[in-house]
């Protein structure tokens, strides 16, 4: 099976999220390549070679220089013309998720999406899909190629193989309509500490907080577990907390060894951005919050009883 | 100015869900309503078009028991719905449906085409991206802010990095993020008179969009299995009764996570 991987960038260095799909690629077997599209992005070429890609695509285009979706699409469908792939991975994200269902339009293939896993069975690939709030897992297929696969955020980690790739320009042909829209400023927002998508242990602070100048709970106990803070999108949206550590839905996907939810009720918009870590430990005052179904430990109670009280046992147990 | 909002007919959110294991899709036969990520986008559209000339059209594809639900968005300010009601599209995926609402809005031709964050009762989130594709217009996505001047669109994005702000001319399409307004309450009035306004069932023929177009022979994926998703560990519910911070360390430390 050969298998196009598109890798994205931000601020000069390969996207975790599509490192990781590379990765998964190439334990599938078969040909493994990566399409890097920007500009100024030559540099970064060689680096998909160590995730298991074995030549990577390069337009390197000032026409592809921001994160906008459709010229990306004109610089697939230009690659693909003249190369045949089995299938095309996407790991998710705002523009990735844009440009694998605009290119699923153009080319009339079909695209799964929001996948947890792929594999290949009786010379198949099958993508598989949790529905109905996890609650089944459906296998999906193609029936066409080439199969297009956005892969949910978080899924797959990146594994160093050690390998190098060839690096293949091409030259992409735009069409008028992807280059009509226009960016006209970029903000980007920082938090301080760790990144919550490379920390070992996240408290995650939801509503039942209670406003944002509780937040020093969760920082306190975060520190004490050498952690990093994370949000809710309601939190997020009232303005509590920058939006750059909101996961969930439209924010995003961790994986910690760790995972305390603090005040926060649990609905499936949050569950997707951190179901897959590895324990999870919820406080909340309220007995029927959905995210008692799914924490690891769950305890009903006053957070602001607790979580002070919880930050001194860690500390003392650290310091014994 | 025209604004089409596409908006979708979902199963009620307090209904139980469940996949018919004989067509392996959603049973859609409970009570439905209009998708609330939707009632943002025409809550923005209503907003674009207040203080000046212009008309705000439902474009819809579902079952024809679905108006009832649409005329929500009637009840709240929009002109007049189209819903495309054919049992042939059914099942549609995203290459079948995107064929479908994009023959459906080339039949109208708007200035603006507006799309909610997504459906709840599918984590897609794609299907703006398609439809702007088979309209050839510029797209811009995850909206949070959205302003009009001069046949121009800009809208501020909402990415895993911060915002962005982009323009596009118009005719364009434009995805609204839940985070962009509160949507109105329908008047009494406004439900009164939601009846009276035009409502047209239309189908895949008046389109011009073929049987084999559209629904699962338009289709290019497939559902091969359902299957239990994998066991969970046990969990553990506790009271607090003054020891539940001792409990979360003592279980932190059998689990050897500190």
């Amino acid at each position: 099976m050969r298998f196009l991987v598109f890798v994205e960038h931000h601020e000069g260095r390969l996207q975790k999220d599509s490192l990781g799909v590379l990765s998964k690629a190439a334990s599938l077997g078969g040909e493994v390549e990566a399409v890097l599209l920007g500009s100024g992005v030559n540099e970064l070429a060689a680096e998909a070679g160590k995730y298991g890609a074995q030549r990577v695509h390069v337009d390197d285009d000032v026409l592809l220089d921001k994160p906008l979706p459709q010229p990306r699409v004109d610089a697939l469908e230009t690659l693909l013309a003249d190369q045949q792939f089995d299938a095309v991975l996407f790991a998710a994200s705002v523009l990735s998720a844009d440009v694998a269902a605009a290119l699923a339009a153009r080319l009339d293939a079909g695209l799964n999406y929001d996948l947890t896993d792929l594999a290949v069975e009786d010379g198949k690939l099958v993508g598989k899909r949790p529905a109905l709030g996890d609650s089944i897992y459906v296998d999906v297929g193609w029936s066409s190629e080439p199969r297009l696969a956005l892969i949910r955020s978080g899924t797959f980690e990146p594994e160093e193989a050690g390998g190098s790739a060839d690096v293949a320009p091409f030259e992409s042909r735009f069409q008028d309509f992807s280059l009509a829209a226009t960016m006209v400023e970029q903000a980007h927002e920082e938090s301080e500490g760790p990144s919550i998508e490379d920390a070992d242990v996240i408290v995650a602070a939801g509503r039942g907080l209670g406003g944002p100048d509780n937040f020093g709970l969760v920082e306190e106990l975060a520190k004490a577990l050498g952690g990093a803070v994370a949000a809710t999108r309601a939190v997020v949206d009232a303005g509590w907390y920058p939006y750059s550590t909101q996961v969930g839905q439209t924010g995003k996907t961790v994986s910690p060894k760790l995972y305390v939810a603090v005040g926060i009720s649990g609905a499936i918009q949050h569950k997707v951005g951190m179901q897959s870590s590895g324990l999870i430990v919820a406080i909340n005052k309220d007995p029927n919050a959905p995210i008692f179904e799914y924490a690891d430990l769950g305890v009903v109670g006053d957070l602001h009883e607790i979580v002070p009280k919880l930050t001194e046992l860690v500390r003392a147990r650290k310091a014994a | 100015m025209k604004i089409a909002v596409c908006a979708k007919y979902v199963p009620e959110s307090t209904a139980a869900r469940r996949i018919d294991p004989q067509t392996k899709r959603l049973d859609r036969s409970g009570e439905g309503a209009l998708n609330p990520f939707d009632v943002n986008a025409v809550e923005e559209a209503l907003r674009l078009k207040e203080g000046g000339d212009g008309e705000v059209v439902i474009v819809s594809l579902g079952p024809e028991r679905a108006l009832e639900a649409m005329r929500r968005a009637l009840a709240m300010g929009a002109d007049r719905i189209v819903l495309v009601a054919d049992e042939v599209a059914a099942g549609s995926d995203l290459v079948a449906t995107s064929r479908v609402l994009a023959a459906a809005l080339e039949r109208e031709r708007p200035d603006l085409v507006l799309f909610g964050q997504q459906a709840n009762d599918a984590d897609g989130a794609v299907l703006w991206a398609a439809v702007a594709e088979r309209l050839q217009r510029p797209l811009i996505s995850q909206v949070a802010e959205l302003s009009l001047e001069d046949g121009t669109v800009r809208g501020k994005r909402q990415t895993e990095y911060g915002y962005d702000v982009i323009d596009a001319p118009l005719p364009a399409v434009v995805a609204v993020s839940d985070a962009i307004n509160e949507p109105r309450y329908p008047s009494l009035k406004g439900i009164m008179g939601a009846k009276k306004k035009p409502q047209e069932a239309v189908s895949l023929a008046d389109l011009g969009v073929g049987a084999e177009e559209a629904g699962e022979a338009g289709s290019r994926t497939t559902v091969e299995a359902l299957n239990d998703p994998p066991p969970r560990g046990d969990t553990e519910k506790i009271e607090d009764d003054g020891s539940a911070a001792d409990r979360i360390v003592e279980f932190l430390l059998e689990r050897k996570a500190i």
